[in-house]
Formats: structure tokens, C-alpha cells, sequence
């Protein structure tokens, strides 16, 4: 067996669809956040492996740069969690159904 | 060979991590599941020779992101577990066929492709220095708006937490905040009773122009 980067890209998707079914079952917005935070994971894992492919860089800047999407978007999803903790809203995704109509 | 091992190890445990963070009832768990996930992606961009990504994987997400996570958890407590209230079959069923579809595509994809041995690359690859030259040479304006977006995320994050709470219902008791009234209002109640006290205007009066109550 030898590794080359078709496994790497293997895992990644794997992890991708771990992520997905994530999102798609649970419904605490805690779960759904981490549940992203994989998929972004699997998604930073092809990029640095296509990069050590290829022999560039860019790849891994585009990795950093997924690092800091996901922080922003842990800041702003943890803020809603406590905005909804605080309003004593149910911690429950599946009710949030303010804006439907 | 050791490559190999250390490959199948690490992704191994990535992925039994990861199926931990979302098949475990208790967000804690969920959590620190996340973080054996991290590590364990931190060594496979060792095997890519990504040192400067596996180190900032490290510190920025293991480090700072779960942190935060476990904050908000414990913040939470009990609240954070999940309501009890199975889905309908379908949807699991729905959600894993969305989940295996994107796998066994991304898989095809992955066999069409038939790579080779990749590209041989300098001791520097990867190396801090590097990926500094790349991002603030080449990819200066991802940098700035990256930037940008770090900083709309902070403020948005501030506005969205620090959001006054919803008026409560009577008796409610809170053990993070004390009925206290706002500085303003007692300072305005204590003007209120200074001018009342000297007897210069009482509520309800008002004055002609004679100046007569």
C-alpha cells in the first residue's frame, strides 16, 4: 500500500460526510456548529493535501484563511446560542421558526 | 512504512472522533471529542509536511476555538443537552443517503483522477516563512479581507451576546444578574427627590406664568 495524496482526499471526504449527517440529524445548535467545524476540517484537509501535490503554497493559505472563516463563524454562532440561552428560547434549531411566515 | 502507520492511526482516529462528536447525547463530549478530531488532522498536515498549518491547528483550534466551545457548554449547563424528540425516520434516512452520496462521488472523483507521486518539494515547504510570502505577497488582499471579516465577527459577535435580556417573568430568579436599576434612572429618582424635598416642584403642578403653583 502506498499513501498518496488519493487517501488524504479519501479521509477528507469522509469527514465531510460525517459533517453533513451532523447537520442534517441533530438539532442543538451546539452539535450543528461542531458538526460544521468538521466539515471545514475535511474540506482543510484536501486543501493542504492537493497543496503538497501540486508543491504550492496557495493551497495552505486558503487553509489558514478556512481557519479564520470558521473562527468568525463560531463567534457569531455561539453569540446566537447565548442570545438564545438569555432570551430563554428553547436550545432547539427545529423551533426557531420565527421568520417563517 | 512508519508514513503509512502514522497515516492510518491518525485518520482513524479522525474519523472515530468525528462520528463521536455526533453520535454522543452530551455536547462535553461532543466537544472534547472535536478536539481528538483537531489533533489527529494535526498530524496528517505533519504527513503533508504542513508544519506552520498542523501548529496553527493546534493553538487556533484546539487551542482557542473548543475553549471557547467548552465555555459556552458550561455557560449553559443543563440547558445544553439536547431536547429528547426523535425525527421521523425519513430524515435519518434522507440525512445518511445525503451523507453517503457525497462520499461515494467525491470517491468516484477521487479514482478518475489517478494521481501520481505529487510534486518533490524543498526542506521550506510549508515552513512559516513560506506561507508568509505567499500570503502577504500573492494574496495580500485574501489577507486584508480576512482581516476585515475577523474584525465584523468580533463586533457582531460582542452586539449579539451582549444583547439586554428579555424582560423575565415575576419571580423568575437568575443567579447571573441582580435586579439593579440602571445608573440613570436612580440618579434621575434622586434629582426627583432633591427637588421635591426643597419643595421647588412637585409632580402633577404646573406653574402659570405668574410663577404660582
Amino acid at each position: 500500500m502506498h499513501v498518496g495524496v488519493a487517501w488524504f482526499l479519501g479521509v477528507s471526504a469522509v469527514l465531510f460526510g460525517i459533517g453533513l449527517y451532523g447537520v442534517f440529524t441533530r438539532r442543538s445548535p451546539i452539535i450543528l456548529l461542531l458538526s460544521v467545524e468538521i466539515m471545514l476540517n475535511g474540506s482543510n484537509l484536501a486543501l493542504i493535501s492537493v497543496a503538497r501535490y501540486w508543491g504550492e503554497q496557495s493551497g495552505q493559505v486558503f487553509a489558514l484563511v478556512v481557519m479564520a472563516v470558521a473562527a468568525s463563524e463560531v463567534v457569531v454562532g455561539l453569540g446566537l446560542v447565548v442570545a438564545m440561552a438569555r432570551r430563554r428560547a428553547d436550545l432547539d434549531v427545529d423551533s426557531l421558526t420565527g421568520l417563517r411566515n | 512504512m512508519t508514513y503509512d502507520i502514522v497515516f492510518v492511526v491518525a485518520s482513524a482516529l479522525a474519523i472515530i472522533s468525528a462520528l463521536g462528536v455526533i453520535l454522543s447525547g452530551n455536547p462535553f463530549h461532543s466537544a472534547l471529542a472535536l478536539i481528538g478530531n483537531l489533533v489527529a488532522l494535526a498530524a496528517l498536515y505533519l504527513l503533508l509536511q504542513s508544519d506552520f498549518l498542523a501548529a496553527a491547528q493546534v493553538i487556533v483550534y484546539a487551542g482557542a476555538v473548543m475553549i471557547m466551545f467548552l465555555f459556552v457548554i458550561a455557560y449553559l449547563g443543563g440547558r445544553a443537552t439536547e431536547p429528547v424528540r426523535a425525527r421521523p425516520w425519513w430524515q435519518t434516512l434522507a440525512a445518511l443517503a445525503a451523507a453517503v452520496a457525497v462520499v461515494v462521488e467525491v470517491g468516484f472523483a477521487i479514482e478518475e483522477q489517478a494521481f501520481g507521486d505529487g510534486a518533490s518539494v524543498s526542506e521550506a515547504f510549508g515552513a512559516p516563512q513560506a506561507i508568509a510570502a505567499s500570503f502577504l505577497g500573492r494574496y495580500v488582499l485574501t489577507f486584508e479581507a480576512t482581516s476585515v471579516l475577523l474584525l465584523i465577527a468580533a463586533v457582531g459577535g460582542v452586539t449579539l451576546a451582549a444583547h439586554r435580556p428579555a424582560p423575565r417573568e415575576e419571580g423568575a430568579v437568575s443567579a447571573f444578574e441582580i435586579e439593579r436599576p440602571a445608573p440613570e434612572v436612580s440618579l434621575q429618582a434622586e434629582v426627583v427627590d432633591a427637588l421635591t424635598r426643597f419643595d421647588v416642584v412637585r409632580a402633577g403642578q404646573v406653574r402659570d406664568e405668574d410663577g404660582e403653583t
